[in-house]
């Protein structure tokens, strides 16, 4: 297909992997901050043909790894209850809550339905007037705009029976936080391609300048990939901290203007809690005072005992680029894609289920 | 999540009040709505993520990358000739 296989060529890769190794003097630790981008590195092996000191971490940008237990049992208390439709992206059925999952309760009975678009939602629920339909709307700034839309449509469409569970969140200040966390060892970052097509990347300049690390706005193919790879150690190696834009087929600085606008109109910038990072300050989006009445949190009101989580798991640290799934005594064994343990392992983009899925994980990768 | 497809334009008309076109990513053809990129003409590429085209591909920035990596490629090529840098180790 075009404007992806292009970017797939085994020879050019080849090459700007002796080229990254031409520069390099130094060890260096860099952290892609996307799901997708992960899911490229692992799937084409790129980190073995990186020279031994680069060491590529992986970041929190997957969506489904981050939202807390508590927001997947609330999703599944308002499955529950009688009379609704639950809309939700595939990814996030097999997310584990504190008891069961989304899929657990379609099993016994639940309308749990997966769609394509936040806007199928908008169909069921003109084709079932009697019925809340409530979506869980998770993602990035990538995603947001969609969900914006839906809610924003609904209202034009004067639908009283659309809901929306919020739990969205946002890439800069999840940077920050790994760049402030004890122990941080990220040097440089592949920033996040398809975010930034909708925010622009004027939002990581401060951030380049405040932690001194550089910031490479990539795309999500391997030579999109290596090419990051190659202008943070260009960077690094020449002292630099900046923000480069290498997804430049698909990214601007001022991004998408028309979506950043409805997002500015349908949801209010909020502290949210990440799973396994804890609680981040405005990091997330919630649907704003004017669109109240599609809120799934405040029509249900749902309170739940605390949630749990299996304590074994170590998908935050994971997230933060502190350890690699190879360090967990439960990767491959108690916890595995068929039976995740925490979110890391659920989604196909999670670090754990790529890893899995594209590295014999009996192996050291340490 | 943040998966995004690139796909070529087909037909644009308008949905439920919204603007909307026929997609095609290699033959396989969907719905995607155009609020975000209204500028976008039948023949042209979008980027398409959860059924919204988020951006349009910038098709000279894409031939520009493109060339410049083929060409850097062919340099580092000739400038290998002679010598044994350009194996792989």
């Amino acid at each position: 297909m075009k404007y992806l296989d292009e970017y797939r060529d085994r020879d050019i890769a080849l090459r700007l992997c002796r080229d990254i190794k031409a520069i390099q003097t130094r060890p260096w630790t860099i952290m892609e901050v996307c799901g997708g981008q992960t899911h490229t590195i692992l799937q084409y092996g790129i980190e073995d043909l990186l020279p031994p000191a680069l060491k590529l971490v992986h970041g929190p940008g997957c969506p489904i790894c981050v939202t807390p237990v508590a927001i997947i049992d609330k999703a599944i208390a308002i499955a529950q209850t009688e009379n609704v439709i639950f809309c939700s992206f595939g990814d996030m059925l097999r997310v584990p809550g504190s008891d069961c999952d989304l899929l657990d309760v379609k099993a016994r009975g639940g309308d749990v339905r997966v769609v394509y678009s936040p806007l199928d939602c908008l169909k069921i629920a003109r084709d079932h007037k009697d019925t809340s339909v409530v979506f869980f709307a998770v993602g990035f700034e990538t995603t947001a705009p969609a969900n914006a839309m839906a809610v924003w449509q609904a209202r034009e469409l004067g639908l009283r029976n659309f809901f929306m569970l919020t739990s969205h969140v946002t890439v800069p200040p999840v940077v920050t936080a790994i760049l402030q966390a004890p122990g941080n060892q990220v040097q440089a970052f592949l920033g996040p391609g398809h975010v930034c097509s909708i925010m622009g990347y004027q939002q990581y300049e401060p951030i380049t300048r405040n932690y001194g690390v550089p910031i490479v706005i990539s795309g999500f193919e391997p030579l999109d990939l290596l090419e990051g790879i190659y202008r943070c150690v260009e960077q690094l190696e020449r002292g630099k901290a900046q923000v480069e834009n290498q997804y430049l087929r698909a990214v601007d600085r001022p991004g998408n203007k028309r979506a950043q606008a409805l997002l500015k109109e349908v949801f209010d910038v909020v502290d949210r809690e990440w799973r396994g990072l804890g609680a981040i300050p405005k990091s997330g989006y919630k649907l704003s005072y004017s669109f109240r009445d599609f809120d799934a949190e405040r029509f249900f009101d749902i309170a739940l005992p605390p949630a749990r989580e299996a304590a074994i798991c170590i998908s935050g640290q994971i997230l933060r680029g502190l350890k690699k799934p190879s360090d967990c005594p439960a990767f491959g064994t108690a916890c595995t894609p068929e039976r995740p343990l925490g979110a890391t392992m659920v989604s196909a983009e999670g670090t754990c289920a790529s890893y899995y899925k594209f590295k014999h994980w009996s192996e050291d990768h340490a | 999540m943040c998966l995004a497809v690139p796909g070529i334009v087909e037909e644009l008309y308008v949905k439920d009040g919204l603007p909307t076109a026929k997609v095609s990513f290699g033959g396989v053809r969907r719905s995607v709505c155009m609020t975000y990129t209204p500028e976008a003409q039948v023949g042209d590429y979008v980027i398409v993520h959860v059924g919204f085209a988020i951006g349009m591909i910038d098709e000279e920035e894409a031939a520009n990358q493109l060339k410049i990596l083929h060409l850097s490629g062919q340099l580092a090529d000739e400038l290998a000739d002679g010598d044994n840098s350009n194996e792989i180790s």
